[in-house]
């Protein structure tokens, strides 16, 4: 990704979600994606921001830096936080065949994205989320 | 998001619309448990939703569990396709009692 089309930071709160889907929805089909791949790249970002707030945060104050970019037929983005490293292999989604509340978060994000990774933050950072979908020409 | 509740040839119909996320999901919860423990047969419209995340879906899945156990009904009548394309990312269009209209709902 070179230079990103969206790169915000916004407090990790409950009360801020819309604002980061409404940011990403409309950067996401300025940058020609489908309404169904923003709809995708929308729920897939705000359930990676409901996993920092609630667990790499823990409820705590922080903030997060939402970063959205183009990369040829790539969507990519970036969700970078400042709390303490998260354990990446606690971080995998539930069967689906046991009916409980929760735990859906993360099957959906891999369900939506083409690609999920932590990958090294920048200086400073505590965690960076990379997600890529790939965008279908019209 | 908005939460509408009225009653219903004996049925309470809760209406929500908006955006249903974790922010607002557990006013949803709150309200759905509380009529499951009044062993209340719901149906739950999301019409009007246009956009629902996992907490929101948790908070239904977490009602129809209750309902399961108290004998009384809980069934989605009708479904936005924004909401419905969610419920089939969690495998849940098929475990959920669903219905195209109030009055499917309440005649099932």
């Amino acid at each position: 990704m070179t230079l990103p089309a969206l790169d915000r930071l916004f407090p990790a709160r409950p009360e801020r979600l819309c604002d980061i889907r409404h940011a990403v929805a409309e950067t996401a089909s300025h940058l020609g994606c489908s309404d169904e791949t923003v709809q995708d790249v929308v729920l897939a970002v705000d359930e990676a921001c409901q996993n920092i707030i609630r667990h790499a945060y823990g409820g705590a104050p922080g903030d997060i830096v939402v970063q959205l970019g183009r990369d040829d037929h790539r969507l990519v983005v970036r969700l970078i936080d400042f709390a303490p490293p998260v354990d990446v292999a606690k971080v995998c989604p539930r069967p689906l065949d046991e009916l409980r509340p929760g735990g859906l978060g993360t099957h959906f994000i891999r369900e939506v994205m083409d690609e999920v990774d932590f990958v090294t933050p920048p200086a400073g950072a505590g965690n960076m989320l990379q997600m890529v979908k790939r965008i279908e020409e019209p | 998001m908005n939460v509408d509740t009225r009653e219903m040839n004996g049925w309470v119909v809760v209406t929500l619309a908006g955006e249903v996320d974790l922010q607002h999901s557990p006013t949803v919860r709150k309200h759905l448990m509380e009529l499951m423990f009044e062993r209340r047969d719901v149906a739950v419209d999301l019409s009007g939703v246009v956009y629902i995340d996992s907490s929101g879906i948790a908070s239904l899945v977490e009602a129809y569990q209750m309902a399961r156990k108290g004998g009384n009904k809980l069934v989605l009548a009708p479904i936005s396709q924004s909401a419905m394309r969610v419920l089939q990312l969690a495998r849940l269009d098929k475990v959920f009692a669903i219905a195209d209209s109030l009055d499917a709902a309440m005649a099932g």
